[in-house]
């Protein structure tokens, strides 16, 4: 795409795209943490990076919003520039829940040291279905990077898998505890725990939706996965 | 994250128009009655051609704005309505504007300019009241009709003043001269003496490029009510006007008509490249 006349404008608008890329990197680490500390004995260290870097990504929401403001305000954006900042202030918000999400799984992870052994067996589904999530992510910020509406469908049909494992870990964890009411604390701790993996896999669809109505001009948002991929298709 | 931050690759997808809907799902709307229709509009001023084969439609009681760079054939386009080229020699049309609801084409060497001119009014950049009194700049057209009782007279000129939101600013000095009005109030005394033949199309030409930003609004919402009772074409290089006022928005360049659609999608999705880079201020 050929650059504005305003060469302030392009670098506005330069700067509002890699504060999200920064947003999204810095996300991206929160999740590592996050799969990390569902795997492994409790980490002090772990749980504190994770709560200093969640007040950075709280900033960088706020102020990138406040950039998305402005420019609306002193440039009346039209067409393209419209749509990626709206694009931009929705994909910021997302970001900023999926950051709320990965520090309730790093805090509650800590809480299950010591549960029993079948407890403990499904963290490691978790664990598959938190990878499954950072995968949808990754793929979700690589399609606004390249504005890729193709990637950003099949993040949007990939986000049923999501929801099937939250499900099945579910179903076991509700015949564990009707087996056993003593293990009913340690596997609600694991049933939110899934329960914000599931969320954070729901939040790189909405950034994938984002990312369609930056490009296309279409609000996917309440389509179904047939009407979006033949939306993406050019149908 | 180095990759993401240098990727510049962007899909372009060209699909044919979208009646309506941004969502996908979502009802489409039917579209307004046709007032009128440019069927291949050429337009030569002596040799130069200044319009190439414009098609386009004017739907009723809408307001379709023409936008585009300096030269590229918005106020051409706009004065072939009215016939304004006439006035001067060695200009010459090819193709049609058919007026509806009787199929008439304004081109037409056998129909009458002024008879056009009736039905199809003007208003230019800079305000032009002529040199009368406020009452005599709305009642000269109805004159020049045949119209010659006061009271139908009187009666005309409150309801062009009216029409046009000036009636209580001047009805107390109606035998005062024009031009002693700001310039807001000249623009406005300007589309009243355009609304006293009752057109059914009306033409603005920049209509506010010489007023200041209060004066600009107040015509702007004019424009938003006369709506209701004709049909408005407007020129405008204030791209903002455009997408505030209008509801179909029509991107001409170098003579020809690129892209034609609802002002929501030339403004939130155009489907030409060159429609986009023109909105958003981005020129090769």
């Amino acid at each position: 795409m050929s650059d504005h006349i305003s060469t302030r404008f392009d670098a506005e608008m330069e700067a509002i795209r890699s504060g999200v890329l920064s947003m999204g990197g810095l996300v991206e680490k929160q999740m590592a943490r996050a799969v990390e500390a569902l795997q492994q004995d409790e980490d002090a260290t772990l749980v504190d990076a994770v709560g200093a870097d969640e007040r950075e990504i709280n900033r960088l929401q706020v102020d990138i919003d406040q950039q998305c403001a402005q420019i609306i305000a002193r440039r009346q954006p039209a067409a393209v520039d419209l749509r990626l900042i709206l694009t931009v202030t929705k994909i910021v918000n997302d970001l900023e829940r999926i950051g709320d999400e990965i520090k309730k799984i790093a805090y509650k992870a800590s809480s299950i040291r010591g549960s029993d052994r079948l407890t403990r067996l499904r963290l490691f589904d978790a664990v598959r279905m938190a990878s499954g999530a950072q995968q949808m992510l990754r793929m979700a910020l690589d399609a606004f990077a390249r504005l890729d509406v193709n990637a950003a469908a099949e993040v949007i049909t990939e986000d049923s898998d999501i929801d099937l494992a939250f499900n099945a870990i579910m179903r076991q964890l509700i015949s564990f505890m009707m087996e056993d009411p003593r293990t009913i604390s340690a596997a609600l701790e694991v049933v939110f725990i899934a329960k914000s993996i599931e969320r954070i896999g729901d939040h790189a669809k909405n950034i994938s939706e984002s990312v369609v109505q930056a490009v296309k001009g279409k609000d996917v948002r309440h389509a179904t996965a047939a009407q979006i991929r033949a939306e993406v298709a050019g149908e | 994250m180095d990759e993401r931050m240098h990727a510049t690759s962007r899909p372009t997808t060209i699909r044919k128009a979208d009646a309506g809907a941004e969502a996908v799902g979502q009802p489409e709307r039917a579209s307004p009655a046709l007032k009128a229709e440019s069927r291949d509009l050429s337009f030569f001023y002596g040799r130069f051609q200044a319009l190439k084969g414009v098609s386009m439609p004017v739907y009723e009681h809408q307001v379709t704005a023409l936008i585009g760079p300096s030269g590229c054939g918005k106020s051409t386009f706009l004065r072939c309505f009215n016939r304004m080229h006439d006035l001067y020699a060695g200009n010459r049309y090819e193709g049609s504007i058919v007026l509806q609801p009787d199929d008439t084409n304004l081109l037409d060497r056998d129909v009458d300019p002024i008879e056009v001119r009736m039905r199809v009014s003007m208003v230019f950049q800079k305000p032009n009241p002529f040199p009368k009194s406020i009452y005599e700049n709305v009642a000269y057209g109805l004159r020049v009709r045949g119209v010659k009782r006061k009271n139908a007279l009187d009666e005309k000129v409150e309801e062009s003043l009216r029409g046009a939101a000036l009636w209580d600013e001047v009805k107390d000095r109606l035998n005062e001269v024009g031009s002693n009005l700001s310039g807001g109030q000249q623009q406005r005394l300007c589309i009243a003496r355009a609304l006293a033949t009752d057109p059914e199309i009306m033409l603005f030409d920049e209509p506010t490029s010489a007023l200041d930003p209060i004066a600009t609004a107040s015509i702007e919402e004019l424009v938003t009510q006369l709506k209701q009772k004709v049909t408005i074409l407007i020129v405008t290089h204030n791209m903002q006007q455009a997408a505030r006022v209008s509801d179909f928005t029509a991107y001409m360049y170098l003579g020809e008509l690129v892209e034609f659609d609802k002002t929501d999608t030339i403004f939130f999705k155009p489907r030409r490249k060159e429609t986009e880079d023109y909105i958003t201020g981005r020129f090769g």
